[in-house]
């Protein structure tokens, strides 16, 4: 790995080794698992609308009731993280465009509630011109509540976070589209329709790319407070996400007409981003805990 | 003004937040380590007056790191004293005065005491103490990203905590760069040092400037402690205290300059302070121009997966 020579050796005094930040209070699996469901939901509802542009009814549907449960579930993840959940509805006393929470949580509360009437709609079969207005719009908020998490973490102190804004984003959309593509194999598995599979096959391919893209440029970066994304257990979990991602991608361009093949695409597709996720929290969890990365990364800046 | 809402200098936080121009001048803390002799008046001082539990008060937790017990600033430490023991530099006149010296004028005092050798060779040690507590910073990462408006800035031009908003989301405890405020275990909430807001608005000084009994805790209007601080690091230098730097003092830094500043004898992070820290939403505009980018790339995705045409010429269709 020559490109860690840039790195200059750490020689630098600390407090008794004691971190300088505090280590986050996010857990697991609470924040892996809202940001997996937030991209799942966000990208599906997207897919809902998409195959009602193409007349697929089973993927609207499944769109529709994905995006549907997992923004409810994302949702209860996020108030069980709260150190008062009773008090979620003070998210929205404000809104804030400095606070990343603040923005996410009015995306949130919109998303859920367009996808919940969507679902709605869908599974009743009554007022479905409403269905599809709510369901247009949650294609806007979809996208939205996919990509706003890499804010959420970028603007933390944490340098693993703060350092990769720009990677952080664009794994995390990656993310929802290998997570929509999963609900979409599922879908087109259960229809029996080979005709449905094929958009989720692409779905696959489109969101590995991404994805997977996004996480090797994570691991290629030199910089200090990039380095949990390249050793240790972060990093460790991280390529494990890529390959597994990877994989499922392969396995979604057999998948042609094999149900098997579909449900395994799909398995090793959601297993790959939430895998990321993870990675994602614990390099946090690493550049936090030891002073050098702090004063190393404001070393370098100051030079 | 508008263009230092993130970062850089700003003249009038509380004028920013929205108060009117009556509100009372910014105050701040001036903590000169160079004459704090490590008593924990402060803590204790600030324990007392607001109130904080300790449940672990039955437990008697020794952490091996000189005489500090306390370890670091948390929900129920909003006053932290450090102890550091360590080689003087040899340049320093810390190598050659003994410990609470006066200089010939009889008016330079310093705390760290010096044992070993008096004719500056290696061996000479000393010991610095220095009480840490939340910078009230004028770029504020914790009031930025809180999503209640639990924190706000108050009128005295410091940031607190609504303890009745807020409902420990805990972002404020990864974006402070200093790793101050935290969420109180059993409570939910985050908490921090006030600066006695209570005391404030009493007319009264904090319960931990309050207290300690060298003045190495120095509370007043923040520009009155700016021109104080700069006078007493100029009276080390010439005595030859090479090593004294003022901390957190400068309106040009990463925070905007802290409304709580230090002297330090040695680098920030032998106090496990960082060394240059940078507000994160200064940064802002850029992470949001990326998470843009990233939300056209899931629409973008999701349309092209379903144009059937660039399935055909990729690999020659599905079915």
């Amino acid at each position: 790995m020559t490109e860690q020579l840039t790195v200059p050796p750490a020689d630098f005094a600390s407090y008794y080794g004691r971190p300088i930040l505090k280590v986050t209070r996010w857990r697991e699996p609470h924040l892996p698992a809202y940001l997996f469901l937030g991209e799942l939901s966000g990208a599906a509802a997207v897919l809902g609308v998409a195959a009602a542009a193409r007349r697929r009814p089973a993927l609207v549907r499944a769109g529709r009731l994905v995006a549907a449960a997992a923004a409810q579930a994302g949702a209860a993840f996020l108030t069980a993280e709260l150190g008062r959940p009773e008090r979620f509805h003070n998210m929205l006393r404000v809104a804030k465009p400095t606070s990343p929470m603040s923005m996410g949580s009015w995306i949130l509360v919109s998303h859920s509630g367009l996808t919940a009437a969507a679902a709605a709609s869908s599974v009743t079969g009554r007022l479905d011109g409403i269905g599809s207005a709510a369901a247009a719009a949650s294609a806007v908020t979809g996208p939205l509540l996919a990509a706003y998490p890499g804010v959420l973490l970028a603007n933390t102190a944490v340098p693993a976070w703060h350092t990769a804004h720009r990677e952080l984003p664009v794994l995390f959309a990656g993310g929802a589209l290998t997570a929509a593509a999963a609900a979409g194999l599922v879908a087109g598995a259960l229809s029996g329709d080979p005709a449905d599979l094929g958009p989720a096959r692409r779905l696959a391919l489109i969101g590995a790319a991404v994805e997977g893209a996004a996480e090797f440029a994570l691991e290629r970066r030199t910089d200090i407070a990039t380095e949990p994304y390249r050793e240790g257990q972060s990093a460790m979990m991280l390529r494990g996400a890529r390959l597994t991602t990877a994989l499922g991608a392969a396995v979604a361009l057999g998948a042609r007409r094999s149900r098997l093949a579909a449900l395994t695409s799909a398995s090793l597709l959601a297993g790959g981003g939430l895998l990321a996720k993870y990675a994602v929290l614990r390099a946090g969890v690493a550049s936090a805990k030891d002073p050098k990365y702090v004063v190393q990364t404001q070393r370098d800046a100051k030079t | 003004m508008t263009s230092n809402r993130l970062s850089g200098p700003l003249d009038d936080v509380s004028a920013d937040a929205g108060y009117p121009n009556d509100h009372p001048t910014r105050v701040g803390f001036f903590t000169d380590t160079s004459v704090c002799i490590g008593c924990k008046a402060c803590e204790v001082a600030c324990k007392e007056w607001n109130g904080l539990p300790d449940p672990e008060a039955d437990l008697l937790t020794l952490t091996g790191m000189s005489y500090d017990n306390t370890g670091a600033l948390g929900s129920q430490s909003w006053r932290h004293v450090a102890f550091i023991e360590q080689a003087a530099p040899p340049a320093s006149a810390l190598s050659r005065e003994s410990a609470l010296s006066r200089d010939e004028d009889g008016d330079l005092i310093i705390s760290a005491l010096v044992d070993g050798s008096a004719d500056g060779d290696s061996g000479a040690t000393r010991w610095l103490m220095a009480s840490d507590v939340c910078k009230h910073c004028t770029h504020a990462g914790c009031l930025d990203v809180c999503p209640t408006g639990a924190l706000v800035r108050t009128e005295f031009g410091t940031v607190i905590v609504q303890p009745d908003v807020c409902n420990g989301c805990a972002y404020c405890v990864s974006a402070c760069p200093f790793g101050v405020i935290d969420r109180r275990e059993g409570d939910g909430r985050a908490w921090k040092c006030t600066m006695c807001y209570d005391r404030l608005r009493g007319g009264l000084e904090p319960a931990c400037a309050k207290a300690c009994p060298t003045d190495s805790i120095q509370f007043g209007p923040l520009d009155e402690l700016r021109v104080t601080a700069q006078a007493r690091l100029d009276e080390l230098h010439a005595a030859g205290v090479s090593e004294a730097r003022l901390y957190g003092a400068d309106p040009d830094d990463g925070i905007g300059g802290a409304g709580a500043f230090f002297l330090l004898l040695d680098e920030p992070e032998v106090y496990g302070l960082p060394p240059d820290p940078v507000v994160t939403t200064k940064d802002l505009p850029s992470m949001w121009r990326w998470a843009g980018i990233a939300a056209g790339v899931v629409a973008a995705g999701v349309i092209a997966a379903f144009s059937e045409g660039w399935a055909e010429r990729v690999k020659g269709g599905a079915s």
